[in-house]
């Protein structure tokens, strides 16, 4: 086991430096062998982990004692337990499909090798995050995981529009993680150790107060990585990266470790109210917000992305009313359905060579079949059309919410349920249906994708299609449920579930029409009475523009932040850098070239002048000496 | 015996005549005679007091040898250098030689 554990992030380590190294001169074309090679295996070794763990095994291991200074004691230590091994379960699958879609997707692109490579140092830092047994090492691969980020949303670094989301990105994450290291720092002084296991099994008596900043500075780098409100604008900015990476890192994988880390630090929010209410109103309130700015967009990767916001909103309401195991099913689910609905929006964008905007697409359905039916089922499962995946999951974060009490959120999670629903339609029908808006020779040149693309969307389907029955049933006590029922026992109502009673039955089916009545609504908008949308547009005009704009978050950080920080920084250029530093040492130069001016005439080059000045210095001192002496005398 | 004093009084008139030729004298040639001048000078008062001092028998003597062989390299080197200027500028006059100047 503890050889498995290793493996699984060092083989993709080693094929990311020798494909990076050696990628460009040796393997070019055939750049993918080792990285696909790799992360294939790292799944096997995944899988056998995830077996283990269901047998009752985990592993708490300091493999390393990698800084020990003083009380100061961190380990390169793994943690394998359920929550670790579901997370792999989704990062190892997913990231799989991803490096085998990108065989297709990739191929003749310049930095074929680069992309591998990166993936793959991608594939090793996220293996890391999840395995880390202590938060130090959590918070080193947090960053290494954004640092793979940041290199994969300006892959196309030569396109200005990449580079710049890479650094938005970057730059947004950073207000996130800083907050999480002085989470970290808190963790440090509070309990003198970093390990989860010295962290939650601590005896020390913590205040309330001292609690609630820790979760809180947690929480920070969770909403940053996890791209809620109010720092969620990087995600759809993020789209400018290639297909694959918007499905794995910002769909699948990176953008749950918020999720994951809030969960893993569960024994920590539950001792926190005001923690867990503050996690919980973001959550639903990012819910709302995103889904209802992926109704007007009008990009097929932006819409996926509000829609990605959107869905970790719903995550964080499940961990913030403490369902937790809903709040992690959701999670998995989630990373299955969206990862595949990314890499479908891929396939669509490569059939119409390049084209992501919805007005242009339309009448996909005849030519591209699998990518047309694998999106039927990625979208049913993300709408909860029962007995798909999202159905289950969303399902048990609604009950869990209705049982917590909390009914406003609980309707904010219906009413999202019925926007989330309404918009994946609206893509579907915008893109698949109705008559082709699409340049004809286009249209003509479109095509269903190579296999290495196809077969990772049929794949990914079954999960998606299949994971919830296997998981979420019965609904709240499922297998999921008992899985990490082990994780969450010391946060969970000592009396158990509240039972799947017949209030849980009403939900269920109301949640159920109201993502079929999300759907239905979809189609009447796009399909039934297309003139619909425009004259909706026209009677809400406002909102509309609200909507469209996103809400102006970007215009208001610009304007509140941005702007004032580029002003005060012109300020300190001119007048303190230009000004004052510059000044200060042109100053010295000037000083010393205006006394060498005035020198200069000595220097004469006439050679009687010097030994006649000598020879007057030379009397003069003579002179001194002799007046000194007759003076001592 | 001749005093002292008219030894060095010779040798002070001799140096400042040397040293006016360095100071006034234009030509090259002219003002290394000049130095030699002051050299020898510098060698009368040398050998006069050692022929006064009670403990310096030779010594003086011993300077005046250095003096000589500094004196013979000096001319060495300075009339080389002053051939090679002439034969590369046809002139000798140190005043119109003032390339060196700031």
């Amino acid at each position: 086991m503890k050889a498995a554990v290793v493996l699984i992030p060092v083989l993709p380590l080693v094929s990311f430096m020798v494909t990076l190294l050696l990628g460009k001169r040796y393997f070019g074309e055939k750049s993918h062998y080792l990285p696909v090679a790799s992360v294939a295996v790292s799944w096997l070794l995944c899988m056998f982990l995830l077996v283990q763990v269901e047998r009752g095994q985990t592993l708490d291991w300091n493999a390393y004692s990698w800084i020990a200074v003083g009380g100061f004691q961190v380990d390169i230590g793994f943690l394998v337990d359920e929550l670790a091994a579901v997370m792999l379960l989704v990062v190892s699958t997913v990231g799989l499909m991803v490096h085998v879609y990108s065989i297709g997707y990739m191929h003749g692109d310049q930095g074929y090798y680069r992309f591998f490579a990166y993936l793959n140092l991608f594939m090793f830092s996220m293996f890391m995050l999840v395995l880390a047994n202590n938060y130090l090492l959590l918070y080193v691969f947090w960053e290494a995981v954004g640092l793979c980020s940041f290199l994969l949303i300006s892959f196309w670094f030569p396109k200005l529009s990449a580079s710049a989301a890479g650094t938005k990105a970057f730059l947004v994450n950073r207000v996130g993680d800083f907050g999480f290291s002085l989470g970290v720092m808190l963790i440090f002084i509070t309990f003198g150790t970093l390990s989860y296991a010295g962290v939650f099994d601590s005896e020390t008596a913590v205040g309330g107060g001292m609690m609630t900043a820790i979760c809180l500075l947690l929480f920070t780098g969770a909403v940053g990585k996890s791209a809620q409100f109010p720092l969620h604008v990087w995600l759809p900015d993020a789209m400018e990266g290639p297909t694959p990476v918007s499905s794995l890192i910002h769909a699948a994988t990176m953008v749950n470790a918020g999720v994951y880390m809030v969960a893993r630090s569960s024994p920590l929010f539950a001792e926190s109210e005001t923690a867990m209410l503050v996690v919980a109103i973001t959550g639903g309130f990012t819910a709302i917000f995103a889904a209802s700015i992926g109704l007007v967009q009008n990009d097929i990767k932006k819409v996926l992305a509000y829609s990605t916001v959107s869905q970790l909103g719903y995550m964080f309401l499940a961990l913030g009313v403490g369902a937790w195991a809903a709040g992690m099913f959701h999670l998995v689910s989630h990373g299955f359905f969206k990862g595949l609905l990314f890499l479908c929006s891929g396939s669509v964008i490569h059939a119409l060579s390049g084209e992501q905007d919805m007005r242009r697409m339309g009448g996909l359905k005849s030519k591209t079949k699998i990518t047309y039916w694998t999106f039927i089922i990625g979208a049913l499962a993300i709408s909860g059309a029962p007995g798909f995946a999202g159905f289950f999951s969303k399902d048990s974060i609604l009950a869990g919410v209705f049982h917590e009490g909390y009914y406003l959120l609980w309707a904010v999670g219906i009413v999202t349920a019925f926007l989330t629903a309404f918009y994946m339609f609206r893509l579907i029908f915008m893109t698949f249906h109705g008559e082709p808006r699409t340049d004809p020779e286009v249209f003509a040149h479109a095509h269903e994708s190579p296999p290495s693309m196809t077969a990772p969307l049929i794949i990914l389907a079954v999960p998606s299609a299949l994971i919830g029955l296997i998981l979420g049933l019965p609904p709240e006590d499922g297998h999921i449920d008992n899985l990490l029922h082990h994780v969450f026992a010391g946060v969970l109502p000592a009396e158990g579930g509240h039972g799947f009673g017949a209030v849980s039955a009403l939900l269920m089916a109301l949640s159920a029409t109201i993502g079929l009545g999300g759907i239905f609504a979809a189609w009447q908008f796009y399909i039934k009475r297309p003139q619909l949308p425009e004259m909706v547009k026209a009677r809400t005009g406002a909102m509309y523009y609200i909507l469209y704009n996103k809400y102006w978050v970007d215009e208001i950080y610009a304007a509140v932040i941005v702007n004032p920080v580029k002003w005060f920084s012109g300020v300190l250029w001119r007048f303190v850098d230009d000004a004052g530093i510059d000044g200060f040492v042109n100053g010295a130069a000037r000083f010393f070239r205006g006394v060498g001016k005035a020198l200069r005439p000595t220097q004469s080059g006439r050679l009687q002048a010097y030994l006649f000045t000598m020879f007057i210095g030379a009397l003069a001192l003579l002179a001194a000496w002799v007046l000194l002496q007759t003076g001592q005398g | 015996m001749t005093p002292l004093q008219h030894y060095l009084i010779l040798a002070t008139v001799l140096f400042f005549i040397g040293g006016w030729g360095v100071l006034a004298r234009r030509n090259i040639i002219l003002i290394i005679m000049c130095i030699e001048l002051m050299l020898n000078a510098i060698n009368i008062a040398l050998v006069a007091f050692s022929n006064y001092s009670p403990h310096g028998a030779g010594l003086g003597e011993v300077f005046v040898f250095f003096v000589f062989a500094l004196a013979a390299a000096e001319v060495a080197i300075g009339l080389a250098v002053a051939i090679a200027q002439y034969r590369l500028r046809e002139k000798l006059g140190v005043d119109e030689l003032h390339d060196m100047r700031g």
